[in-house]
């Protein structure tokens, strides 16, 4: 109990340092621009590969699991629609995105708290907590909802494809689905959620690599706990969230 | 010069630091010599600030500087180096981009202007083409000098080291020891080496401050250094029987 609320203040005492005043824009832009690309653009795979198959696999399942007549087709396309925009694309993109980017944060951040990095930066009177992580939290808070409209037209894809390769859906049928009972509120709420899991995801992973004391080994700790944390916080905020937004 | 005054450091309840006063002069290369686990590293790092000293006071000049406040420490770090054990270059940039770091955030000239500085600082410690190398092509002693050169950057008055020449081989050790003392004569700097190196004492030891377990010991010079009646001290220095043949064949 101790030891949370110590890293609960922890936490807090360096999102205060993140967000003061940068000392020179210039070179926080350039830093921005890399992390957009380090961290943004390098997920791009990924995100794309794990949509296009789970928009398979919930075209299939909701085929086998409703063969039923009274049960129109087009709603399989309906479902692909709605899960890829309520949870998938959101929550279990944002999961992904713990693991990956999460634990390179961590490991980075703590590899230069380890080898005095940080402490030479603080020597030359940089604030080291901002000039290091703001631009990872504002290329994460940029880029991560690009990542999701991504994650939501690919895995709608994957399910077209899967479906009509398999035969369970005709391409119409799914054309319909996709548009019937289009709610675009679901588009925000995914957006508003996309947003706040990336601010966890940084903001945690980050300050666990920041307030790593000790070796390699302590690294290395700090990277799984970043990623545990930063998922539980994530499925936590989940429930919250979907309660507030959707209620 | 720098003035630390009855500085006393505790990590979790444990003192670190017992009632250091000590002053270091500019122009003279000043040694913090010890043990390993002693307090150097925690010394050097409670006098630039890094960390935050229990007790005491920490003179810069004639600026009380642990009292400061974040951004006047700011000017005073500017005017600060500090090369540590492990070098801490950033990994991520290249030996120049690393040494113009610190003119990129702290002055506002063009590239043209500070890609000369930069390379004047490698030129002086004699770096040649290997401005596009990262740290991690680097070898111990390069890694050191390009440290070195980004320390000075930015024409500081205040250099620390922390054990310049832990890991080197024994010459290089010296050419870095002798950079550091030219460096800090050339200059007028007021510098702070950490070492246990036995070779950078007699070598560079202008001022030598020893300390034991946290506790200021013995104070001196190294010609005085062979003869103190500091049993902590010479346990310290007569540790190999080289020393003992060499040094003081008397003390067998
Ligand atoms: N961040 C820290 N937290 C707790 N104890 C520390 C910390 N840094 C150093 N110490 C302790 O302070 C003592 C002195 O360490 P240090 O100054 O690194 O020794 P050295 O003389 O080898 O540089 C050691 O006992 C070390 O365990
Ligand atoms: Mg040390």
């Amino acid at each position: 109990m101790f030891r949370f609320l110590s890293q609960t203040g922890k936490y807090f005492i360096l999102l205060k340092k993140v967000f003061s005043k940068p000392e020179k824009p210039s070179v926080y832009l350039k830093q921005t621009l890399f992390e957009l690309y380090n961290l943004g653009f390098n997920s791009v795979g990924i995100v794309t590969i794990i949509s296009f198959f789970m928009g398979a696999v919930i075209v299939l399942q909701t085929a086998y699991n409703t063969e039923n007549p009274i049960y129109p087709t087009y709603l399989i396309g309906l479902t692909c629609r709605d899960m890829m925009l309520l949870e998938f694309s959101s929550t279990v993109t944002g999961l992904i995105l713990a693991g990956k980017v999460g634990s390179s944060i961590a490991s980075e951040i703590g590899t230069m708290r380890v080898t005095e990095q940080i402490d030479a930066l603080e020597m030359m009177g940089v604030n080291s907590a901002s000039y290091l992580i703001l631009p990872k939290i504002v290329a994460t808070l940029l880029f991560n909802p690009i990542l999701t409209l991504l994650s939501i037209i690919v895995g709608i894809l994957g399910g077209w494809l899967a479906g009509t390769t398999a035969g369970v859906i005709t391409s119409e049928d799914f054309i319909y689905g996709i548009q019937y009972a289009f709610i675009p509120y679901y588009l925000t709420y995914a957006l508003i959620k996309t947003l706040i899991f990336a601010f966890i995801i940084t903001s945690i992973s980050a300050s666990q690599g920041y307030n790593v004391d000790g070796g390699s080994l302590e690294v290395g700790r700090a990277s799984t706990k970043a990623v545990v944390f930063s998922s539980v916080l994530i499925l936590l905020f989940n429930v919250i969230l979907t309660q507030t937004l959707l209620s | 010069m720098i003035k630390v005054i009855n500085l006393e450091k505790n990590f979790n309840g444990k003192c670190v630091l017992h009632d250091i006063t000590v002053s270091f002069e500019s122009g003279k290369t000043n040694l913090v010599i010890g043990r390993s686990g002693s307090g150097k590293t925690v010394l050097v790092k409670s006098i630039a600030g890094l960390h935050e000293p229990d007790k005491g006071e920490v003179w810069f000049d004639d600026v009380l500087f642990n009292k400061l406040d974040f951004n006047s420490k700011k000017e005073i770090r500017k005017e600060m180096g500090m090369l540590f054990q492990g070098s801490a270059l950033f990994d991520s940039l290249t030996v120049e981009q690393n040494v113009r770091f610190p003119l990129d955030m702290f002055t506002d000239k063009g590239l043209e202007e500070k890609t000369e500085r930069v390379n004047f600082c490698l030129n002086r410690v004699d770096i040649k083409n290997a401005n596009h190398l990262y740290p991690s092509e680097l070898s111990g002693g390069m890694k050191k000098r390009v440290a070195i050169a980004r320390a000075i950057a930015l024409n500081p008055k205040y250099l620390f080291c922390d054990e310049p020449n832990s890991g080197l081989d024994p010459i290089t050790a010296i050419m870095i020891d002798d950079l550091i003392r030219e460096l800090t004569e050339e200059y007028s700097m007021t510098t702070i080496i950490n070492t246990h190196d036995m070779n950078s004492v007699i070598e560079i030891g202008e001022n030598i401050v020893f300390i034991s377990e946290g506790y200021k010991c013995w104070e001196g010079n190294k010609h005085e250094v062979l003869h103190s009646d500091c049993e902590l001290l010479n346990e310290f220095i007569f540790a190999n029987s080289m020393a003992r043949h060499l040094l003081a064949p008397g003390k067998q």
